[in-house]
């Protein structure tokens, strides 16, 4: 019984605090100006990433080294942007409402993505021009 | 017995926990969050010596499970100390950190006490059952820790990035151990957990990791951000 109840309030507990998380790395992305290269590789215009962009952006991250510290991140936003689709097919459908939060949300999630694109593509450039000049 | 996907992911927990460190070191981080410091190198040792054991008794052995849930409420108790110093951080204008100190302790003997009564009171008085009870039910105090200081956080408008990010994280840990503990006590056969609980490790120092280097100290962020949509 008390594993039970344990189980439960735990697990509550931990949706609350991931999505608080997830809001947090959002809206301090949100901060974050990306630069004209990162705009035009992410194909960005204005600060509004739509949500539909973030798998793509995804893909490209993947192909993007990373600087080290934010794989663990790429996957927390990815597990919430998944959440995300999964409340709009269970609750999407019964208010409206809910579809414009979600669709928001999705897109903060695309602005993330977009910025943790820029910061690897702004790495491999410091990288790149390290090579290049040890190579002169 | 283990297979490499268990010695991969136990070589992997550690690197990510050595990574997280040297991040701190670089960020000179180590005097203002001493107790993250000691709580992953408790850790790092810990490892170590989990896989000592395992390649001298074996992992099904007695020594591995003595060792495995002693040194897991080990690292909780060095968790608490995470916890204590960032609600002396969250409460340090207010000069109750003493009190905090104090309460935080009072909490954790009253946890061990409760443990060991309703160990003690059962049929079969094992240690080990002793030590399973004990981490669950330190893992759900650790919950219940975080949820007071995240609420007394949202409260005061704190607005310290850092500050926010490293409670949640914890938050995300304890919940998802303690939920954890929870399900293995309700099946204890249940295989998968021996991969989710080496992923759910590696959560905190990465998590640590991104924060340090990603996030500046004196980054300041509205509360009311992260409670409602990022719009």
């Amino acid at each position: 019984m008390i594993a039970i109840l344990i189980f439960g309030v735990s697990f509550l507990t931990l949706l609350q605090f991931f999505v608080s998380y997830s809001h947090s790395l959002i809206a301090e992305s949100r901060g974050y100006d990306l630069s004209e290269q990162g705009r035009e590789i992410a194909g960005v215009t204005g600060r509004i990433v739509r949500g539909d962009q973030f798998r793509r952006l995804l893909q490209l991250i993947a192909v993007c080294p990373e600087p080290g510290g934010d794989s663990g991140q790429v996957r927390a936003v990815s597990l919430y942007f998944g959440l995300l689709g999964l409340v709009r097919v269970l609750f999407g459908w019964i208010e409206p409402a809910v579809a414009g939060w979600i669709e928001s949300e999705r897109s903060g999630c695309a602005y993330l993505a977009a910025v943790m694109l820029d910061r690897r593509i702004a790495y491999n450039r410091v990288l790149m021009a390290r090579q290049m000049s040890a190579q002169l | 017995m283990l297979g490499p996907v268990d010695y991969s992911l136990l070589l992997a927990d550690l690197l990510v926990e050595v990574f997280c460190v040297v991040c701190l070191l670089r960020q000179k981080a180590l005097s203002q969050h001493f107790t993250i410091v000691l709580y992953l190198c408790a850790s790092i040792a810990i490892g170590i010596g989990r896989y000592g054991i395992i390649s001298a008794a074996g992992f099904t052995s007695n020594a591995y499970l003595y060792f495995y849930f002693y040194s897991d409420a080990l690292l909780t108790i060095s968790l608490y100390f995470v916890l204590m110093s960032l609600y002396a951080k969250v409460f340090s204008e207010m000069g109750i950190s003493k009190f905090v100190r104090g309460g935080a302790m009072l909490l954790l003997a009253g946890t061990a006490g409760i443990s060991y009564h309703m160990v003690a009171t059962s049929t079969d008085k094992l240690i080990t059952h002793f030590v399973v009870e004990l981490s669950q039910n330190l893992y759900f105090i650790g919950v219940l820790l975080t949820y007071l200081l995240w609420g007394a956080m949202m409260k005061m408008r704190e607005n310290r990035t850092r500050l926010m990010q490293l409670v949640l994280t914890m938050g995300v840990y304890f919940s998802a151990f303690a939920g954890s503990y929870a399900l293995g006590n309700m099946y204890p056969n249940l295989v998968l957990w021996r991969y989710v609980c080496h992923l759910m490790v590696m959560w905190l120092p990465l998590s640590w990791a991104y924060t340090f280097t990603k996030v500046r100290d004196d980054t300041r962020m509205a509360t009311a951000r992260v409670l409602a949509s990022n719009r």
